[in-house]
């Protein structure tokens, strides 16, 4: 086989069609295009929200207005016409839901094709769900086996409804509203979400999950979770995404939050699996996402960990800021782009308290056209005295037509800080390839377990339920057989 | 009556604009023990890489048949599966893949092959753990990621393994002396002859003649400059050990 047949080989290996674009048709009740201050207004009636939310929108929506759009990515973005995108958009429901047994069998049918089963019978029966369909927090499972150990997990309209002392008192503190560009858009026209509140001394006793499915063609999803540990407590929560395959660009501009207290502990994992555009790189979600963990207290822990296998374009930054003494917090990720995608994601680690730890390690896979950026910033406060950063941003390339670019920063006021960085770039080696190929193992195998080798330590991270998701996911995008 | 296995014919092949292999011949039958010996450079190992189909050389000419079949036109992991193998001179790591994955994915892939039981990960475990005991190899072994941080012994004996798993009936060993020492070499030259399937073929790639202590040829071929000189038997390679290759240079 020479070179030319290897390579259309390993294309044909990578380009798999993707299996979540169809789209589901469903009356649905949505505002016109575009975005001012009325619209704004209208969705916060429309939910029937308290003025403290409608005035943290509006305030939200006048900063947007005179942030600037972040063009210092390394990514090559099409103008966003933001008057062309309907920011509220819900399925069509003739009155309020009570249980899962009112919930339009479509969009039921519609979890199910994606694998996520809302039903009271079949789901996982470890894992509490919320489902957000375009704009709307669909169903939430489990919730009173969570509540029991007083663990609140509901959408964040009912959050707001129901605990709004809570959201008043955490909503914002950790991505304020001016924060970024799409941040402020996000505060200004969010419209669903999740919320987790964890109370003292409480290990929830549910792994935590949202899946979020954009279905309309031209709303843009702008999701908002909070997630709050309080004082010795401990959650996992996992989030998956999908969307229909169309031609044209769509938005997703979500926040989300983590507040983690004295001695608690967040682990979130995300598998982002948005439409990514078609070969020629037409369509895909543009996903520019901003989320932030806050270690409020002494030993608190925040880890992310990512898989991002979709989207047109992602730009996203699970950070976390460690002010208590010995937080620490922990970035693990794994970004694979193929085609034209294009991915600038890594991590912010802000130490502000003493002996704070942070770990990150990341691995990028680019393929046939795409660019993959790791940014990341690791930042030692005045004050963190002896607090330790261990780094390890790993490439690898496939083909001769991606692009892998790594832009570490440091920025260290403190001397007795130690800091570590580690990088490396490799291409799959046509001798690793013949080993294998020797041994039986046909080409996309070879090259998919190339790959997970690659991702082990990353994947290892994942909890059990999403581990399996995310080696299904690589595989998937990477094998011939599906 | 033993079969054919291998037929090599008028084997010519390039690497970029040069030749390396001019008309090749060799003939193996089922249950032989073939040698080719030559000097660093000969071409033995590239020989080797060749019939396993490396993407790197071009054939420009000959026939080669595995059995009865037409063995060129094979893809590399199909050419494994109808029964060729090759242990490798310098097994490659691959990062972050375990040893037990690796195996087990290539032993069902055989079986998937030839239309066999694929094993589930505990009855495979078991299976292995039968060789791991042949080879004395500790049940680590399977854990760790596949030939990273491999002894040179611990590299030669994992392909070894590997053989015994997929029982192949022409076995290709590309210099598995280098990195042994004595008596690691006689070991795993023992297991070989042990634990092989059969009327399978021993084609031993070699510039010393040491594992032929251990390894009994019914033929030693010389190799100079991609070409078969001279084929003989087992006292060939006295004549070498006492005189080396030059006396072969000279003649060509």
């Amino acid at each position: 086989m020479d070179e030319k047949d290897k390579n259309i080989e390993i294309k044909q290996v990578i380009n798999q069609p993707y299996k979540y674009g169809f789209q589901t048709q469903i009356e649905k009740e949505q505002f016109p295009c575009g975005i001012n201050e009325e619209i704004v207004k209208l969705i916060s009636s429309k939910k029937n929200e308290p003025d403290f939310l409608k005035n943290f929108r509006l305030k939200a929506y006048k900063l947007w207005k005179e942030l600037k759009f972040p063009y210092w990515a390394n990514l090559t973005i099409g103008k966003i016409d933001f008057q062309n995108i309907t920011y509220y958009s819900i399925p069509k429901q003739k009155k309020k839901l009570n249980s899962l047994n009112e919930v339009d069998a479509e969009i039921l049918k519609t979890f199910e094709k994606l694998g996520i089963s809302l039903d009271e019978q079949k789901k996982l029966s470890n894992v509490a769900i919320d489902a957000v369909f375009d704009s709307v927090s669909i169903a939430t499972t489990y919730k009173e086996k969570l509540a029991k150990s007083g663990v609140i997990f509901c959408s964040i309209s009912e959050a707001i409804k129901f605990y709004p002392n809570l959201i008043k008192k955490f909503l914002g503190t950790v991505v304020s509203s001016g924060d970024n560009f799409f941040a402020a858009l996000n505060s200004a026209v969010f419209t669903d979400g999740s919320f987790c509140y964890v109370p003292q001394n409480t290990i929830c006793p549910l792994e935590l999950s949202t899946y979020f499915r954009i279905n309309d063609k031209n709303s843009g999803q702008f999701e908002r979770t909070l997630i709050i540990t309080e004082k010795n407590s401990k959650v996992n929560y996992l989030e998956g995404c999908t969307a229909p395959q169309f031609s044209e660009n769509q938005l997703h501009a979500a926040v989300v939050e983590l507040i983690a207290f004295e001695n608690s502990s967040i682990k979130y994992s995300t598998v982002q699996n948005w439409f990514s555009g078609d070969k020629e790189g037409i369509g895909g979600i543009y996903n520019f996402v901003t989320k932030r963990g806050l270690c409020i207290g002494k030993n608190a822990r925040i880890s992310w960990t990512q898989v991002e296998t979709g989207s047109s374009i992602t730009w996203k930054y699970p950070s976390c800021i460690l002010l208590g003494k010995s937080s620490s917090g922990e970035f693990y990720s794994i970004a694979l782009t193929n085609n034209y995608q294009q991915a600038d994601t890594g991590t912010k680690m802000i130490h502000l308290g003493q002996k704070t730890t942070s770990k990150i390690l990341s691995k990028g896979i680019s393929c046939g056209f795409s660019k993959n950026s790791y940014r990341g910033l690791v930042k030692i406060g005045s004050n963190a005295y002896g607090s330790k950063n261990f780094s390890q941003c790993d490439s690898f390339l496939i083909g001769s037509n991606s692009l892998a670019a790594t832009y570490p920063y440091l920025d260290i006021w403190n001397s007795s800080a130690r800091i570590e960085h580690e990088a490396k770039i490799s291409k799959i080696s046509e001798e690793q390839l013949f080993y294998l190929l020797q041994r039986g193992i046909k080409t996309e195998q070879a090259i998919s377990l190339l790959i997970n080798g690659f991702c082990k330590d990353v994947l290892t991270m994942l909890p059990l339920e999403f581990s399996t998701e995310a080696d299904k996911l690589l595989s998937l995008k990477l094998e011939g057989i599906g | 009556m033993n079969k054919r296995l291998l037929t090599v014919e008028n084997l010519e092949a390039f690497i970029e604009e040069k030749k390396i292999l001019q008309k090749v011949n060799l003939k193996i039958d089922e249950n032989e023990i073939h040698v080719i010996m030559g000097p660093n450079g000969s071409g033995k190992s590239t020989f080797s890489k060749i019939l396993a189909g490396h993407p790197s050389y071009k054939i420009t000419g000959g026939n080669v048949l595995l059995g009865e079949k037409n063995l060129l036109s094979m893809e590399p992991d199909i050419r494994s599966h109808e029964g060729l193998f090759l242990a490798f001179q310098y097994p490659i790591e691959i990062p972050g893949v375990t040893n037990y994955d690796f195996l087990r994915l290539a032993y069902n892939q055989k079986q998937k092959y030839l239309e066999g039981t694929e094993l589930d990960p505990l009855e495979f475990m078991e299976l292995t753990q039968n060789f791991l005991k042949k080879l004395k190899m500790k049940e680590e072994f399977l854990t760790r990621n596949l030939n990273e941080g491999f002894s040179g012994g611990e590299k030669k004996r994992n392909e070894i393994l590997q053989m015994l798993l997929l029982k192949p009936k022409l076995i290709i060993l590309d210099e598995i002396d280098s990195g042994l020492d004595i008596d690691a070499l006689k070991i795993i030259c023992e297991e070989i002859i042990n634990n092989k399937i059969q009327k399978s073929s021993l084609l031993i790639i070699t510039h010393y003649p040491r594992i032929l202590d251990y390894l009994k040829p019914n033929y030693v071929h010389i190799m100079i400059d991609g070409e078969i000189v001279k084929t003989g038997d087992n006292k060939l390679v006295e004549v070498i050990g006492k005189q080396g290759y030059e006396q072969f240079f000279i003649k060509i």
